[in-house]
């Protein structure tokens, strides 16, 4: 009997190794081929439990995973919701992320190429894995600033630091709150996600750097008299003819300028004072006499036809092709078919402001590992060079004219010499205009480039313009700048 | 038996020296099982606080005092086994503790994240029945003084366990489940009986083939080299056959089935050392499994989801692999270490208590716990192996060889089929699982082979065999 016995032992202990076989090869040689199949529920569990990076304005954490008692393990949190939504965008389970949540997943949830050895060494002290921490260009002070000015209006305000290209603050409105997509209840969250992607007024649009785009109306104004001067051709003192009203080469259309009449007294009038009072003949005779060409050219040196990354990828402006001579004129102050990003029109005032150096604009100061190892820190870069340091010098001139004695007379500061351009844009027909600020403080050693956009005629319709209601938003944030 | 440190006077003859060892060694067993024993309820206890902690983040001493009260309940198993049994093996009682322990901590923590209270809880169901089982055992213990008896009762116990077996397919009180005629309904306390059923097999086993297994060995007519049976001695084998088949056939239950023939098959090896009846054996249940494979849709299901896990087809099919490959992505993503009690996603997967607690557990303590789970199996399996090897009754032995081959074959069929070493069959996995029934029969066994192991140490043959 023993003997039999001995084989039975044989024959169990051979049925236990082959469980020691099944569970080693599951458990050890098996588990990255498990782990990447798509139907891995707990893969997804697991990239999402991972402690996600904050993102952080000053120090302070804007967007950071709270740990919670799900099988998700941790919440993405928002602090400040709505103030950086434009900029953190959103966060969520399965229904894809944007803003800087988007664009630096990669690092904020630690499988970023660069965090690759961390990500091992994590792996052999068995901590958990940990994102990294991206640190934004962004001044909590600007920003509230900037938020607060926007007030109850639809629109967008940009602020940049001219000589690095740092993004300080970036409103867009209407907003939303992001916590309510980076919730773990799906059902929440789609209902959330229905009722903001179906609202009208577009709140999860960033109109900063996104969106329709808008005119620029008369803030286009700034790059035309720029090109003017650099290209040569013309001094801030050449003069055009100023007719009240101009009809339009094969057109029966008539323009006119903004107030009506003539541009200042005159028979004719200089560059300058056409900036200066925002008039719309003289730069559309500029325009035809400089050329589609050269103005296009200008134009993509200073960001057109590119898509900025900052690093979320903004919309290309555009300055439209194969114009008429009608065409061209009215694009040349900023109607027909050019369109902008705020971000654009801010990186026109920060390239004059910078002594024709235009920088890289970007929201992203550095990435930091956690232990506290430096992942990423770019030197300012420069984007291009529009325009000589004379252009540049002479633009600040007439722009700091035209707070101190133009159209942007609004924007004024008190013992601050402030360079700025209004601009009103027509949306065709009986469409509410678009009104626009942009330009810089202080003139003679800029801090910021600013651009604001409002929406709708600021609640005004077809009766407001850009000095009205733009430029006072601008003030209230170069002030907020100038006091810090 | 090697001498003890005490003995190295070197004086006196042998014989005496050999009685001293055997009068000591009672309670230095007994103290070793103590020892043991609370190594295990501290194993036990520390799991089901870390579920706690992993899953709620704070201690609920609540159920730390009923897991407590079942503590107290093994302990005094320990001590009636000082009274009643004391030479019976040391390490039998500790591993049946510690593996019943983790199993209460792993369906708790299951309940945890399922959020179930009360009664509907299955870890405090799982609780109520272990006290059950626990006193159960005792009574068996205390019951069956000396095993013999039980042999005479084998017919008794034959009948017992095919009535047992076929309870189910009464109709009134029998209940299927997931597919399975498996147990019976009186109000709302469901049982399973053919967990019982394969102890009393067992025993009917080990009784007829003491006294049939000379008729069986010796006599019959040689072919090809085998010694084929006599008809009227293929009888009783040809009975457990025909069960057999009317399990896996009427109450859908693969796995059971195995089970018992598994048990028949070693049993009668084991005792008549004839290598025709297993190869009978397996023949018949081979050629019965690849008929039930073709003909019985839920088997050639079973085989499909075995062979072909991975394809969309079978994966998405009603009764197809998700489960299956649900628990191979848990216990990868346990990986080596596990992600520690409390800290993985086990409810993804489909009877993540009871079927599949295994993988639960390979999900949670990594392939170190199961290793560790699996040389406890190994370990309780080889002490009652041992006392098939030094039993002095033909009986004894065959029995512990027999309940000890059960539990090898509950394991091997339930791990196997998580594991896609065979196709998945539905077996408890033995103490661990959710299953009030399970955990009867198991104590139970736990009970036999612990009065079958003190028989073992009292016989005089250990006195002059030195």
């Amino acid at each position: 009997m023993n003997k039999e016995l001995r084989r039975v032992s044989i024959v169990a202990l051979a049925m236990f190794l082959a469980l020691f076989v099944s569970t080693s090869v599951i458990q050890v040689f098996a588990v990255d081929e498990l782990r990447a199949d798509g139907r891995n529920a707990r893969t997804l569990y697991e990239s999402y439990s991972a402690e996600r990076g904050p993102i952080l304005v000053d120090g302070t954490p804007i967007a950071e995973s709270v740990p919670v008692d799900d099988e998700y393990e941790f919440l993405r949190t928002y602090t400040q919701p709505e103030l950086y939504a434009a900029i953190t965008g959103y966060f969520t389970l399965n229904q894809g992320n944007t803003g800087i949540e988007g664009e630096l997943n990669d690092f904020l949830s630690g499988t970023a190429n660069e965090q690759f050895l961390d990500q091992l060494g994590a792996l052999v002290t068995g901590q958990n894995p940990r994102g990294a921490a991206v640190e934004l260009t962004v001044d909590p002070v600007i920003q509230q600033a900037a938020w607060d000015a926007l007030g109850a209006q639809q629109g967008s305000v940009v602020v940049l630091e001219p000589a690095t290209g740092r993004i300080l603050a970036m409103v867009s409105k209407p907003t939303y709150d992001p916590n309510r997509l980076a919730a773990h209840d799906t059902q929440a969250v789609l209902a959330a996600y229905e009722e903001l992607i179906n609202n009208p007024d577009d709140p999860l649009v960033n109109r900063a750097i996104a969106g329709d785009l808008y005119f620029p109306g008369s803030v286009f104004k700034v790059l035309m008299a720029a090109t003017a001067i650099d290209s040569g051709e013309f001094t801030p003192e050449s003069t055009f003819p100023n007719p009240p009203r101009l009809q339009l080469p094969n057109s029966s259309s008539e323009i006119g300028n903004s107030e009506g009449g003539t541009c200042g007294g005159g028979e004719t009038v200089s560059i300058a004072d056409a900036l200066r009072l925002s008039c719309n003949i003289p730069f559309a005779e500029l325009g035809l006499a400089l050329g589609e060409d050269t103005i296009s050219e200008y134009a993509e040196a200073f960001g057109f036809g590119t898509r900025v990354e900052i690093p979320m990828r903004a919309a290309a402006s555009t300055f439209p092709e194969g114009l008429d001579d009608a065409q061209l004129m009215l694009s040349s102050f900023g109607q027909y078919d050019v369109r902008v990003t705020p971000l654009q029109i801010a990186m026109i005032s920060a390239a004059i402001a910078n002594g024709g150096n235009l920088m890289q604009p970007t929201l992203v100061e550095r990435i930091i590992a956690p232990d506290l190892s430096i992942v990423r820190e770019d030197d300012p870069v420069l984007f291009s060079q529009p325009i000589s340091r004379e252009t540049a010098a002479t633009m600040t001139r007439l722009m700091t004219e035209g707070v101190a004695n133009g159209a942007a007379s609004n924007a004024s500061i008190e013992g601050v010499a402030v360079a700025g351009k209004t601009g009103t844009a027509e949306n065709g027909g009986d469409a509410p205009y678009t009104l626009w600020f942009t330009g810089f403080a202080p003139a003679d050693d800029p801090q910021v480039a600013i651009a604001v956009v409002v929406e709708d005629g600021g609640g005004f319709g077809q009766s407001a313009f850009g000095n009205r209601v733009a430029a006072p938003i601008a003030k209230q944030v170069l002030e907020a700048v100038l006091n810090r | 038996m090697p001498p003890t440190s005490t003995d190295q006077t070197g004086a006196g003859p042998t014989f005496t020296r050999s009685i001293a060892i055997t009068v000591r060694q009672p309670s230095k067993l007994r103290n070793l099982e103590l020892f043991l024993l609370l190594v295990a309820l501290g194993i036990a206890g520390t799991a089901i606080a870390l579920v706690q902690l992993g899953v709620n983040g704070s201690i609920d001493v609540g159920v730390l005092i009923q897991a407590g009260a079942l503590g107290m309940l093994a302990l005094g198993m320990h001590v009636a086994l000082r009274v009643v049994a004391r030479d019976a093996d040391p390490f039998i009682l500790p591993i049946a503790t510690t593996l019943n322990g983790l199993g209460i901590a792993m369906i708790y923590r299951i309940d945890l994240a399922r959020g179930d209270s009360g009664w509907e809880s299955l870890g405090v169901r799982q609780m109520v029945w272990t006290g059950l089982a626990m006193i159960i055992a005792l009574g068996v213990l205390i019951l069956i003084r000396n095993h013999r008896v039980l042999a005479r009762y084998r017919y008794v116990a034959m009948l017992v366990g095919i009535v047992l077996l076929l309870l189910p397919m009464l109709p009134g009180i029998g209940l299927t489940l997931n597919g399975a005629r498996l147990w019976i309904q009186l109000g709302s306390f469901t049982f399973q009986p053919g967990e019982i059923a394969k102890i009393a097999l067992a025993v009917f086993f080990a009784g007829y083939l003491v006294t049939a297994r000379d008729s069986l060995s010796l006599v019959g007519r040689r072919v090809l080299g085998l010694q084929l049976p006599r008809a009227r001695d293929l009888g009783p084998i040809l009975i457990i056959w025909v069960v057999a088949m009317a399990v896996l056939i009427f109450q859908r239950d693969l796995g059971t089935s195995l089970l018992y023939f598994g048990l028949f098959v070693v049993m009668i090896y084991v005792s008549t050392g004839r290598l025709s009846w297993v190869l009978i054996g397996l023949g018949l249940f081979l050629g019965g499994a690849a008929i039930a494979s073709r003909t019985l849709t839920y088997v050639e299901g079973r085989f499909a989801a075995w062979l072909d896990s991975f394809n969309p087809e079978v994966y998405d099919a009603q009764g197809g692999s998700y489960q299956l490959v649900q628990g191979l992505f848990g216990m990868a993503q346990g990986g080596l270490i596990g992600s520690g009690l409390g800290q993985g996603s086990p409810t993804i997967t489909p009877l993540a208590e009871s079927d599949y607690i295994i993988a639960s557990m390979g999900e949670e303590l990594g392939l170190v716990g199961l290793f560790a789970i699996l040389g406890l199996y190994l370990l309780f399996v080889a002490r009652g192996f041992r006392i098939g090897f030094n039993g002095t009754d033909d009986f004894g032995r065959l029995l512990a060889v027999g309940l000890s081959f059960v539990v090898v074959l509950q394991v091997f069929v339930v791990v196997g089929g998580v594991t896609r070493v065979i196709p998945l069959t539905g077996l408890t996995t033995p103490f661990l699982a959710a299953g009030g029934s399970a955990l009867v029969a198991n104590w139970i066994i736990a009970a036999l082979l612990l009065r079958l192991s003190d028989e073992v140490r009292h016989q005089p043959r250990l006195v002059v065999d030195e």
